[in-house]
């Protein structure tokens, strides 16, 4: 069992590689000419302002919890599909009650505006 | 020849099949990129790279030896390991993915039973690499692109990952190869046509987690410059630039396996049984695969750009309710055996 992960392991190796290898090859082959402007952070050609560690909306953590909470859920429906064939009525019927709530609570962020993007 | 390839250590043995599956890719994502040029090209009544070889069939290698040339440029105020550590991560798991990937029937690296979870753990990595890179820049296109493409990401890959979830529940196993063979029997058989919906939010959210127009706002030239990639030059943009349009391939790929009988031959097993060409192979998923990655040019040369709110808005409020609707709808019919294609 655990020999059919061998090849996936060297295959991620060999993955980091791929990006290993372009890189080194442009650090060789192409010129190193550092100036002040050219190093500077692109903006537009203008100096920049100030820092770039910008503040930024707060919607962005609000979606990354939803992201977390309806990742779960796909993690709990995983093996449920895998194996629902097996399990029959009673497992479906019970993954309703479970995606019920998953959906009252849907409802909830809707009507809270967690969803809005203005 | 046999026997020499058993007298090969295993890990050689590996290499070598890994090989054979990544240079036909690099290959593919060179040629995907002057194909995209041409496509676009011709569909604007323009003619395209016509320079570099015949009809500009070098450009692609002109393409890479011009970056490769090219300085790669550090920013002052750039954090440099993770500024040079982000087209790594952009490109590890793109190529990974296809360690699972069956090509015809049996002929894949790793046979695992977890298959399908591999591929969407892999995929979801791939946004550390352009969350890493749009922060180590310190600029602020960077960084805004980064924000907007971690956000759209997150949000279509739970629309994605509900229409997985559809197409296991039809198929009852997390095998890919497994999931092909539940598709037998033809092209109404398919997984497109019970799974239709899902087949939709599937392939839509492709285009959005590989960030491709008409959701591009990450990279929004217009806008926010280049978006997270706006920084880097020569070689690392060019490993981000790779990553981008491998990813393209695999969700075309993904596509056809999982929606379109990967290997499976579209007319019923009875009629064609031994039919040069016409038998199932890999040169039907291959077909159906470049059929996809020709309707992903298409979507770019056709629609306007959305905006982020409507991105937003089209992943949370419209694709997850199709979703989980359409699960339930599946479940139903697996669990209870309904006709036409679950009456045993």
């Amino acid at each position: 069992m655990l020999d059919n992960y061998l090849p996936i392991l060297i295959f991620i190796l060999v993955g980091i590689l791929v990006g290993v290898g372009p890189l080194a090859l442009g650090y060789l082959l192409g010129p190193r000419r550092p100036d002040q402007d050219k190093n500077a952070p692109y903006e537009c050609g203008f100096e920049a302002f100030e820092t770039a560690r910008l503040k930024f909306d707060v919607r962005y953590y609000l979606v990354a919890i939803l992201f977390i909470l309806f990742d779960l859920e796909i993690a709990f429906l995983f093996p449920w599909a895998v194996v629902l064939d097996e399990l029959g009525v009673f497992a479906f019927w019970a993954m309703v009650v479970f995606l019920g709530i998953l959906v009252v609570g849907f409802f909830y962020e809707w009507k809270k505006g967690a969803l809005e993007w203005e | 020849m046999t026997e020499l390839w058993n007298a090969l250590p295993l890990v050689i043995q590996i290499l070598l099949k890994i090989t054979a599956i990544l240079l036909p890719l690099l290959g593919l994502v060179a040629y995907y990129t002057l194909a995209e040029r041409k496509v676009i090209g011709y569909m604007q009544v323009r003619i395209g790279p016509n320079r570099v070889g015949w009809r500009g069939v070098l450009q692609p290698i002109a393409d890479a030896v011009k970056l490769v040339m090219k300085e790669i440029i550090i920013p002052t105020k750039a954090d440099k390991t993770l500024f040079l550590m982000a087209p790594m991560l952009a490109i590890a798991p793109a190529m990974a993915v296809w360690a699972v990937f069956p090509f015809d029937e049996g002929l894949v690296l790793a046979d695992i039973n977890a298959g399908l979870l591999y591929i969407l753990a892999l995929s979801s990595l791939g946004v550390y690499g352009i969350i890493i890179a749009g922060w180590a820049s310190n600029s602020r296109y960077a960084l805004l692109g980064a924000m907007r493409s971690a956000a759209q990401m997150v949000a279509y890959e739970i629309a994605m990952g509900f229409a997985l979830v559809g197409v296991l529940v039809a198929a009852g196993s997390l095998n890919l190869g497994a999931i092909v063979a539940a598709q037998q029997g033809g092209l109404f058989s398919w997984f497109w046509l019970p799974l239709l919906p899902l087949f939709g939010v599937y392939l839509i959210s492709g285009v959005a987690e590989t960030n491709r127009a008409p959701f591009d706002v990450a990279e929004g030239e217009s806008e926010i410059v280049a978006g997270f990639h706006v920084e880097y030059s020569g070689m690392g943009f060019a490993v981000f630039f790779l990553a981008e349009y491998a990813n393209m391939i695999l969700i075309s790929a993904l596509t056809a396996l999982l929606f379109f009988g990967g290997w499976l031959s579209p007319l019923p097993q009875v009629w064609v049984d031994g039919v040069f060409l016409l038998d199932d192979g890999f040169h039907w998923l291959l077909l159906k695969t470049l059929f996809f990655m020709y309707l992903l040019l298409w979507l770019r040369a056709t629609f306007p750009r959305y905006r982020y709110d409507q991105i937003m808005r089209l992943g949370w409020k419209v694709f997850i309710p199709i979703t989980i609707v359409w699960i339930l709808v599946v479940a139903l019919a697996v669990v209870y055996k309904l006709p036409p294609w679950w009456s045993v």
